[in-house]
C-alpha cells in the first residue's frame, strides 16, 4: 500500500528529514527537483535534512538533454506547449466572465426567494467550465502522446530505465516544489505516475499540486489580473481526493470566508487543504487520514480539523 | 484656562490651547515629547512647528493648493500650527519657511522624520491618514540579492563616454536568457526610489520576471532627454546592440523595456518612437508630455523641443510598443498632460494601463508605483511557482 505524506513549504522550516524517517526508517532516498528548473541541482541543504543516501532523479536535465538531442522532437513538444498555453488563455476569458456571474449574485444586497437556485446554477456553470478545460487538456495530451509516443522515444526509454532502478531501489521520493508546470511536464514526459505509484512518497508545495487529481493556480492578490483561481491540468492522480493550496496564508484571503467557501464549493467532493509552514497530510492506500494534523478548508469557508 | 484632560487627541489638545490659551513652556514640551508631528488624521492634517520666529510658512510641491500657507501662532507661544485638508493615503513633500526679522530660511520639518531624497537635496514627507510604504520598497533579508556591474563606453552618437549600471538577478545565468529594461536617470531611480531593492524583492515574490537592467547615467540630462534624435540613436543603436551581444538577453521586442520619469519619460517614448518595435515595453512616470493646442507654452525653454515633439505626435499619434505603462501623481502639474496622453496612446491599439496616485512630481511616488509598472510589463512566474 503506498503511503503519501504532503508537506507545506520546506524552504524555512524544513522538517521533510523527520517524515522521512517516521515513513521509512531505512534504505535510501530520491529526490525530484525537476521545478526549480536550472537550479535543478541545488539539493545540498535538501540531502542534509534527509540525512542519508539520496539520488537526485534530474528530471529537468534529463528533458533538456532529449529535446537537445532531438530538435524535431522538441518542436513538437515546445508546440505542444503553446497549445496549451493558448488553451488557457481562453479558458481564462471565459472564467473570468464566469466567476463575475456567481460574484455578482452573491453581492446583491436583497437575495429572493429564487436565489439559491440562480446562485447553483452558476456554480454548476463554473464547474462546467472548469471540466470542459480539463477535458480539453486531457485530449490535446493523449494526442500528443498518440502522435508522438514519447514513452517509446529512444531517448526517454534510456532514462525511463535508469529511472525505473532508481524509484525502485530508494525507500521513498521526495518531490520537492517549484514551477508547478514545468515539474508536470517532466513527470509526464518520463511517464512517472507509473514509476511512482506504489511507492511512499513525500512532496511539497507544487510538488503536492502535481501528484493530486487536479492542479489549481491561485493567487487572490495578485499584483495584476482578477486573482481568480483556474484549473491548470489534471496532476498525476497519486494524491486522489485532495486540492493541495501552498502558501495559503499569503496567496488566499482567508479573512473572506465567502470567498475560500467558493473555492471550496466549486472544486468539491475534492478537499482543499491548506498547506503552511509545518502543514502536513497523510494518505494511506488512497485514503485521506485524518490525524492530529489534518486541517482542511469546509464548504462554509472554515477550517476543520481531526478533532473537530 | 481649563486644563487638558487624558483622553484629549494631538489635535483636541492643540484646539484646546487655541481657544483658551497657551500653557507654559513645560507642558508644550511635554506636548511635542509625546505626540508624532504632522498630526494626521482621517481627512485631514495640522502641521507643528515648535520653536523661535516671527513666522511660519507651509512651502509645498502640491498642483492645485496654494504653494504657501502660513502657520498661525498658538496664543503668544512657540508653537505654531496649520490645519489643511488632505485625501487620506496622500503623500506630500514640503518645507518650512522661518522668518526671523528680515531673514527668511527654508527648512526640513523638524519635528517629522520622514524625508525624501531628490538630487536638489531632501524634504520632508507628510504621509496622510491610511499612507502606508509599500513593504516591497525596503529591505528584505529573505530576498537574494541581484548584482551591479559598472560599465562606460565611448557613444559616437552623444560624443562623450557614458556610464552605465548593469543590474543581473541573483542566480543570474548565462544559459538562460532575459528580458532588458534600460532605465533612464538611472542613479537617481537606484539611489532616491530603492530600485534595486525593489527588483530584488520583486523578483524574490515571482511577481516580476528576472530581467537584467541598465541604468543609465545622462550627462546633460535636459537637453539629451528632450527627444533629442542623438539620445534616441544612442540607447537603439550603440546601447542595445553591446548590451545584446554581451549578455544573454531576449533580443526581440517583447523582451525589451525602456522607462523614465519626468524627461525620462519623453527620452524613452522619443526613442520608442523612433524606432519602432524595437522596444515593445515603455513604463513612462510622471511624463513631461506638455502640449500646446493653441498659442505658446509657458513652461520654460528646456520645454521647447518637447511641445515640439508632443505636438507631432499628438497630431499624428501611432503605436509604438505592445504594452504601455503610464502614471502620475495627481498632485503634479503634468496631471493634465498624462490624462491627456491615455486616451491618444489607447486610440493606437497599444495596450495600455494608467494608474494614479495622490502623490506630487518626486521619486517615492515613481518608487511606489513600481509594482503595478513593472508586474505589468514583465510579469513574473507567480501564478505557477509554489516554493
Amino acid at each position: 500500500m503506498s503511503r503519501i505524506a504532503l508537506l507545506g513549504p520546506q524552504r524555512l522550516q524544513p522538517f521533510v528529514g523527520e517524515v522521512a524517517r517516521g515513513l521509512e526508517p531505512h534504505g535510501s532516498g530520491a529526490v525530484i527537483t525537476a521545478g526549480w528548473q536550472e537550479h535543478e541541482d541545488a539539493v545540498v541543504e535538501l540531502h542534509e535534512h534527509l540525512d542519508r543516501p539520496t539520488h537526485n532523479l534530474d528530471l529537468y536535465k534529463r528533458a533538456e538533454e532529449v529535446l537537445r538531442h532531438d530538435p524535431s522532437f522538441a518542436d513538437a513538444y515546445r508546440e505542444r506547449q503553446n497549445e496549451l498555453r493558448e488553451l488557457q488563455a481562453y479558458y481564462r476569458l471565459r472564467l473570468d466572465a464566469a466567476i463575475e456571474g456567481v460574484t455578482a449574485l452573491e453581492r446583491r444586497p436583497e437575495r429572493g426567494p429564487r436565489w439559491e437556485e440562480a446562485h447553483a446554477d452558476a456554480m454548476k456553470a463554473l464547474r462546467t467550465l472548469d471540466q470542459e478545460h480539463a477535458a480539453r487538456v486531457e485530449e490535446g495530451n493523449a494526442r500528443f502522446e498518440k502522435q508522438h509516443n514519447p514513452l517509446e522515444h529512444d531517448h526517454i526509454r534510456k532514462h525511463r530505465k535508469q529511472l525505473r532502478k532508481m524509484v525502485d531501489d530508494a525507500s521513498f521520493v521526495a518531490i520537492a516544489g517549484g514551477h508547478v508546470a514545468v515539474l508536470l511536464n517532466r513527470l509526464r514526459l518520463f511517464g512517472m505516475a507509473e514509476l511512482l505509484a506504489g511507492k511512499t512518497i513525500i512532496a511539497w508545495s507544487a510538488g503536492a499540486m502535481a501528484i493530486s487529481e487536479t492542479i489549481v493556480l491561485f493567487h487572490d492578490n495578485p499584483p495584476q489580473g482578477a486573482g481568480n483561481a483556474e484549473i491548470l491540468e489534471n496532476g498525476l492522480g497519486l494524491a486522489r481526493g485532495v486540492l493541495p493550496l501552498p502558501h495559503s496564508k499569503r496567496r488566499l484571503n482567508l479573512a473572506s470566508r465567502e470567498r475560500i467557501a467558493r473555492l471550496t464549493n466549486r472544486f468539491a467532493p475534492l478537499r482543499c487543504i491548506p498547506m503552511d509552514e509545518g502543514d502536513r497530510v497523510d494518505l494511506d492506500g488512497g485514503v485521506l487520514l485524518k490525524n492530529r494534523t489534518y486541517r482542511a478548508f469546509t464548504t462554509a469557508g472554515a477550517v476543520e480539523t481531526a478533532g473537530v | 484656562m481649563t486644563p487638558v484632560t487624558d483622553t484629549m487627541t494631538a489635535r483636541e489638545t492643540l484646539q484646546h490651547w487655541i481657544e483658551k490659551g497657551a500653557p507654559d513652556a513645560a507642558a508644550i514640551d511635554a506636548f511635542i515629547e509625546e505626540n508624532t508631528f504632522p498630526i494626521v488624521e482621517p481627512g485631514s492634517v495640522t502641521y507643528v512647528f515648535h520653536g523661535e520666529a516671527d513666522g511660519v510658512t507651509l512651502r509645498h510641491f502640491v498642483f492645485g493648493l496654494p504653494s504657501t500657507q502660513p502657520l498661525r501662532r498658538v496664543a503668544n507661544s512657540d508653537l505654531w500650527y496649520l490645519t489643511l485638508d488632505l485625501p487620506d493615503e496622500s503623500r506630500m513633500e514640503y518645507k518650512f519657511e522661518l522668518q526671523l526679522g528680515e531673514q527668511g530660511r527654508w527648512i526640513e520639518d523638524p519635528l517629522n522624520p520622514h524625508r525624501a531624497l531628490d538630487p536638489f537635496g531632501a524634504n520632508s514627507v507628510l504621509q496622510s491618514y491610511g499612507y502606508e510604504r509599500p513593504d516591497w520598497t525596503e529591505h528584505d533579508p529573505e530576498a537574494r540579492e541581484g548584482t551591479i556591474e559598472e560599465l562606460r563606453f565611448r557613444s559616437r552618437a552623444l560624443r562623450h563616454d557614458y556610464a552605465v549600471s548593469l543590474y543581473k538577478p541573483a542566480r543570474f545565468r548565462r544559459t538562460r536568457r532575459y528580458p532588458l529594461l534600460i532605465v533612464l536617470d538611472g542613479g537617481d531611480y537606484t539611489h532616491f526610489s530603492n530600485m534595486k531593492t525593489v527588483l530584488d524583492n520583486l523578483i524574490h515574490r515571482l511577481e516580476v520576471s528576472e530581467m537584467i537592467v541598465a541604468f543609465t547615467h545622462p550627462r546633460d540630462r535636459l537637453n539629451e532627454y528632450a527627444a533629442m534624435p542623438a539620445h534616441d540613436e544612442f540607447l537603439a543603436e550603440e546601447l542595445l546592440p553591446r548590451l545584446e551581444s554581451r549578455y544573454p538577453l531576449i533580443g526581440t521586442a517583447e523582451g525589451r523595456g525602456l522607462m523614465g520619469a519626468s524627461f525620462g519619460a519623453i527620452a524613452s517614448f522619443s526613442t520608442a518612437l523612433r524606432y519602432p518595435d524595437l522596444f515593445g515595453r515603455l513604463l513612462l512616470q510622471s511624463g513631461s508630455f506638455a502640449f500646446t493646442d493653441i498659442g505658446e507654452q509657458q513652461r520654460g525653454p528646456a520645454f521647447e523641443p518637447v511641445v515640439e515633439f508632443v505636438n507631432r505626435y499628438r497630431a499624428k499619434p501611432v503605436a509604438i510598443a505592445e504594452k504601455v505603462f503610464v502614471s502620475c501623481g495627481m498632485y503634479e502639474s503634468l496631471i493634465y498632460e498624462n490624462r491627456s496622453m491615455v486616451p491618444l496612446l489607447q486610440s493606437t491599439g497599444m495596450d495600455v494601463r494608467y494608474v494614479e496616485s495622490r502623490d506630487g512630481h518626486n521619486w517615492e511616488n515613481w518608487r511606489d508605483r513600481m509594482r503595478d509598472g513593472l508586474s505589468f510589463l514583465f510579469p513574473g512566474p507567480l501564478w505557477m511557482v509554489y516554493e
